[in-house]
């Protein structure tokens, strides 16, 4: 299955994956209407320290803690990907505790929010990627 | 003002046709002008000529200057010239017949000739190089003297006109030869200068050529580092002597010329076997200059064979004939039926491929 | 100082109502020029800094940026231009050489432009690339002029050592420590895939380059940087620069800031010393002189490696360019004054040498006078702008060419000639590691590999369309050429004719 990857030696730390993501998954056509004078709150999210940086996201895992601890039902694996239906969420939080590597986040509307390879929106592929000048993060098959 | 050639570089379409007589016998020259003429169209009545080999046996050890002049004093300071370089052992006019459409003659003389024998000394060159040069000085440097025959038992007729009727005019059926070539010019402006008129020759190289090659300046800017003059500006001669460099001065075979002229490609090249590879991307490395593009199909007189080539895309047509000890080639079929209507085989040559045959063992 | 003060050259204009602060500019700009203000919630920018480069302009995902000449002048005046005026100013400043970056920028005559193609129509039909092979394989090196055949008759390979372009053109000499190690890392690697040769410039060869060798010509140039003899054996051919287009008749200097471990290494140079190019080399006073290196270098690699030598463009280029003929060399480079360099003094950038058109008209007709053409393969650059530069280029005479200015383009570089600076924000001609980064390899060589298969396509349907199928044909066919309005001297020097001739 395909997947994003994300190269360290590549990333620049540039942030515009984070933008890239929160335009993705606004639902605004429009990058500028979606993120003006707005706080973001990104499911990809750059790490960094000195000189080192790189994006994190959701790694769709093979066997993910989160999907094993939701008390919902709300996560769940479809082709391989790990998806959240928000109906669902109760807002419960274990999925953030469970997950190692902090790929789960507080959505504005209140349920979890957490990457869906742009699946779900109007882009249906990652935009963190496409967006990524410098190859950083790519979104391929291994 | 319009210019004439040699002033400027004229395209031009054109037929050609030869025939090559294996055994050595010698036929007239109307067989080979009933040829040319079935291609009449592909003329413009702008220029025609034809080159016989074995046509002076009684002068086979001379050089035959055919020369061309405009006026008296031109040929007064070229004869002036030859008589210091060479024995002249022959001198006379060519004999030729009044053609109603042949018209603007210049003089048309005929020299026979060996190397002075302290001139070729002086000089240290050998004597088919000093032979050479003193027909290249005379075109490059004689206002209104030109000659355009210069090989030995052989000789070069052309005018301005339809080669037919450029035939009768110099009286063709009075020569015998084993092998004839012949040519139908199309230039595309300018009334045609006789000069330019093919078969070109140096020496008994003689080449007729129909089309408009594209590499023609690449081609005479190279040449030109060995002591050629492109005058004419014409394909035809640029062509003629870079056989005559690779040939004569090099060291190359024909086949292999022909492998320089009109390379193959690359992709060709690689599927070959190993040896005849490397031999081949040697000749259009070595070589690359001379590589000849824009379609062409020539015809290489010279003593005692004669080679038939096309480009390496075939952008000009060519077929050859073969009937007993007789071969034909010529642009078009039609150019061999008419002269040899039952053959025993007929086929085109593909782009690249030379076509060359020789007299036999003890042929001449 | 207020005497001293320039207004800044350029204004960052940021659409307030497209931008998003994400401060993407914030981060990518070496010059800090932007920074966000948390009073006032908003962008803000110092366009004193800004060299405009683009990079800020390239990442704004909301295309809130661009940057603009500013308005703001000097008393109009046609000969203390506001150029002349600020110059003088800094220079009064400073007490010191003004430096630039790559190429000469000023207005003097590009030949290139106006110089036309010719086409077939009628007499001789045009060939379709898309249908008919068309070849654009090139060899450079010495040509024979004589054959040799063994005892059966058979023709002996007696050609001296050739280089095989797939496509005839170069990436030309770009050194480890003007540009980065991902900079040669992407010239490298497509020279690879191309079939074609980068060239190391003088800063010696980075060992993890060494396995690109095949593809690689090593230069050797008067600072004798990084020379040894595994450098030597480890490129498929070997240059002696003797002068540069961009700054003819003086050496070069990398300021030792630039110099860290890596590059240290390379040039076999103490780490933060300043690398100094004399501008002669100190064993090549003559001509005689350069033949001894010439020899020199064919001894050490055992006559396996072709040799050339580059000179800049300059007034006797022709009777420079026929002793190098006569010297040995299997190839000679010319190299513009259009050239580009990471830093020049700007005097000599702008004002020393000659047009790579004229100097190579002037070369390939001299060494065809001579009789020589043929001893030797030209190679020009010093500003190839496209694959129509290129293609009169070889009908003028050349075998091939060098680009670096355009290879430099499509990696990233806006020509905003601040190399000196070392604050490349592409990635390019930088060493400090957050910039280098910028230039990933994988897209620099797949970019690099995009240009140079595009010309090879242009080149190639305007070769059909004059019925020329093979590059051999085109190689100084300068009657494919005509000149549109230049004197009559200009057309001789270039051996063409006028338009309508």
């Amino acid at each position: 299955m395909k997947r994003v990857y994300v190269n360290e030696k590549w990333c620049l730390g540039c942030h515009l994956c984070e933008y890239y993501c929160a335009f993705a998954n606004s639902g605004k056509s429009d990058m500028v209407k979606a993120l003006k004078d707005h706080k973001i709150a990104p499911r990809i999210k750059i790490e960094e320290r000195d000189n080192i940086s790189f994006a994190v996201s959701c790694r769709h895992c093979e066997e993910p803690l989160c999907v094993k601890g939701c008390i919902s039902g709300a996560l769940t694996i479809q082709d391989g990907a790990v998806h959240i239906d928000s109906d669902k969420c109760v807002g419960c939080c274990t999925c953030i505790l469970c997950c190692p590597y902090g790929a789960l986040s507080h959505s504005e509307q209140g349920a979890i929010q957490k990457c869906e390879l742009c699946q779900k929106n109007e882009f249906g592929q990652p935009m963190c990627v496409q967006g990524c000048p410098n190859k950083a993060i790519v979104y391929e098959e291994r | 003002m319009l210019q004439k050639e040699g002033q400027v570089r004229i395209p031009s379409g054109c037929a050609i046709s030869g025939i090559f007589r294996k055994d050595g016998s010698r036929i007239d020259g109307s067989r080979i002008i009933t040829s040319i003429a079935a291609m009449h169209d592909r003329s413009n009545g702008l220029g025609g000529g034809f080159a016989g080999y074995g046509i002076y046996p009684e002068y086979k050890d001379f050089y035959a200057f055919h020369v061309f002049y405009d006026n008296q004093s031109a040929r007064d300071t070229c004869e002036e010239f030859l008589e210091r370089h060479f024995d002249i052992v022959n001198l006379s006019k060519i004999p030729v017949r009044r053609h109603p459409h042949i018209t603007d003659e210049p003089m048309i003389w005929r020299y026979f000739v060996s190397p002075l024998h302290t001139k070729l000394e002086a000089s240290q060159l050998d004597e088919r190089e000093f032979v050479a040069r003193c027909v290249i000085r005379v075109n490059d440097q004689f206002d209104g003297a030109y000659i355009f025959s210069s090989g030995k038992n052989m000789g070069v007729f052309k005018a301005s006109g339809f080669p037919e009727d450029v035939g009768e005019y110099y009286r063709l059926e009075e020569y015998s030869a084993y092998s004839w070539t012949a040519h139908g010019r199309y230039p595309t402006n300018t009334p045609g200068w006789w000069g330019g008129a093919h078969p070109f020759a140096l020496l008994d190289t003689t080449v007729v050529h129909n089309g408009e090659i594209s590499s023609y300046d690449a081609n005479r800017r190279f040449i030109e580092m060995f002591g050629y003059r492109c005058n004419l500006l014409t394909d035809t001669e640029v062509i003629t002597y870079i056989i005559d460099y690779l040939n004569r001065k090099i060291g190359l075979t024909l086949e292999e010329i022909s492998h320089v002229i009109a390379a193959p490609f690359w992709s060709t090249i690689e599927a070959r076997p190993e040896r005849e590879r490397q031999t081949l991307t040697y000749l259009r490395n070595a070589f690359a200059s001379l590589c000849v593009t824009g379609p062409f199909s020539i015809l290489v007189g010279y003593e005692g064979g004669l080679m038939a080539l096309n480009d390496r895309l075939k952008l000009r047509s060519m077929v050859v004939g073969e009937k007993d000890k007789t071969v034909y080639i010529a642009s078009e079929e039609c150019a061999i039926r008419v002269i040899a209507p039952e053959l025993d085989r007929l086929w085109a040559p593909r782009g690249g491929e030379a076509v060359i045959v020789g007299l036999e063992e003890g042929g001449k | 100082m207020a005497i001293d003060f320039l207004y800044p050259q350029y204004e960052v204009v940021r659409n307030m109502d497209r931008c998003i602060t994400c401060r993407a500019c914030e981060r990518q700009c070496a010059n800090e020029v932007h920074h966000y203000d948390v009073d006032f919630g908003y962008m803000v920018s110092d366009e004193s800094k800004c060299v405009n480069c683009h990079r800020c302009v390239s990442l704004c995902p909301t295309r809130a940026l661009k940057i603009v000449k500013t308005d703001h002048t000097f008393k109009e005046n046609a000969n203390w231009t506001g150029k002349a005026i600020s110059e003088v100013y800094r220079q009064a400043g400073s007490g010191g050489v003004l430096l630039s970056s790559m190429g000469n920028p000023e207005p003097l005559p590009i030949y290139w432009d106006k110089i036309l193609i010719n086409a077939s129509q009628v007499t001789n039909p045009p060939i379709d690339p898309l249908r008919e092979p068309m070849e654009t394989r090139t060899f450079l090196g010495k040509k024979p002029g004589k054959i040799e055949r063994g005892k059966d008759g058979n023709l002996v390979n007696n050609l001296s050592p050739q280089l095989q372009l797939n496509v005839p053109i170069m990436f030309s000499a770009m050194s480890y420590g003007s540009i980065s190690y991902n900079a040669h890392a992407s010239l490298a690697r497509a020279a690879v895939e191309l079939g074609t040769y980068y060239n190391t410039g003088e800063g010696g060869l980075h060992q993890d380059f060494y396995q690109y060798g095949d593809h690689t010509i090593v230069q050797v140039a008067s600072g004798r940087f990084g020379v040894f003899k595994e450098y030597l054996e480890a490129g498929a051919a070997i240059e002696i620069k003797m002068g540069q287009g961009a700054k003819p008749g003086i050496g070069g200097h990398l300021p030792g800031l630039k110099v860290g471990p890596d590059i240290s290494k390379t040039r076999m140079i103490p780490e933060g010393t300043d690398a100094i190019s004399p501008a002669p080399h100190h064993d090549i006073y003559s001509i005689e002189d350069l033949r001894q290196l010439v020899f020199s270098l064919k001894e050490a690699t055992e006559y396996k490696k072709p040799v050339i030598v580059k000179i800049a463009a300059v007034h006797n280029v022709a009777a420079i360019a026929s002793g190098i003929a006569r010297s040995g060399a299997d190839i000679i480079a010319i190299d513009g004054f259009r050239g580009g360099t990471g830093a020049a003094p700007t005097r000599i950038r702008d004002n020393v040498g000659i047009p790579i058109e004229l100097a190579l008209a002037a070369v390939d007709q001299r060494l065809r006078d001579e009789g020589i053409r043929d001893q030797v393969s030209v190679v020009i650059g010093g500003s190839v702008r496209n694959s129509a530069d290129l293609l009169k280029a070889i009908a003028l005479g050349a075998d091939a060419v060098y680009i670096a200015t355009s290879a430099l383009l499509a990696l990233g570089c806006h020509l905003c000639r601040t190399c000196q600076s070392g604050r490349c924000n592409w990635g390019i001609a930088t060493q400090r590691p957050d910039l280098v980064k910028r230039l990933n390899p994988d897209i620099g060589s797949r970019r690099l590999v995009n240009l140079v298969t595009a010309w090879d396509h242009e080149l190639k349907e305007m070769m059909g369309g004059m019925g020329i199928n093979s590059i051999e044909a085109l190689r100084g066919n300068r009657l494919m050429l005509r000149g549109i309005g230049l004197t009559q001297k200009e057309l001789d020097i270039l051996g063409i004719k006028h338009a309508g001739e």
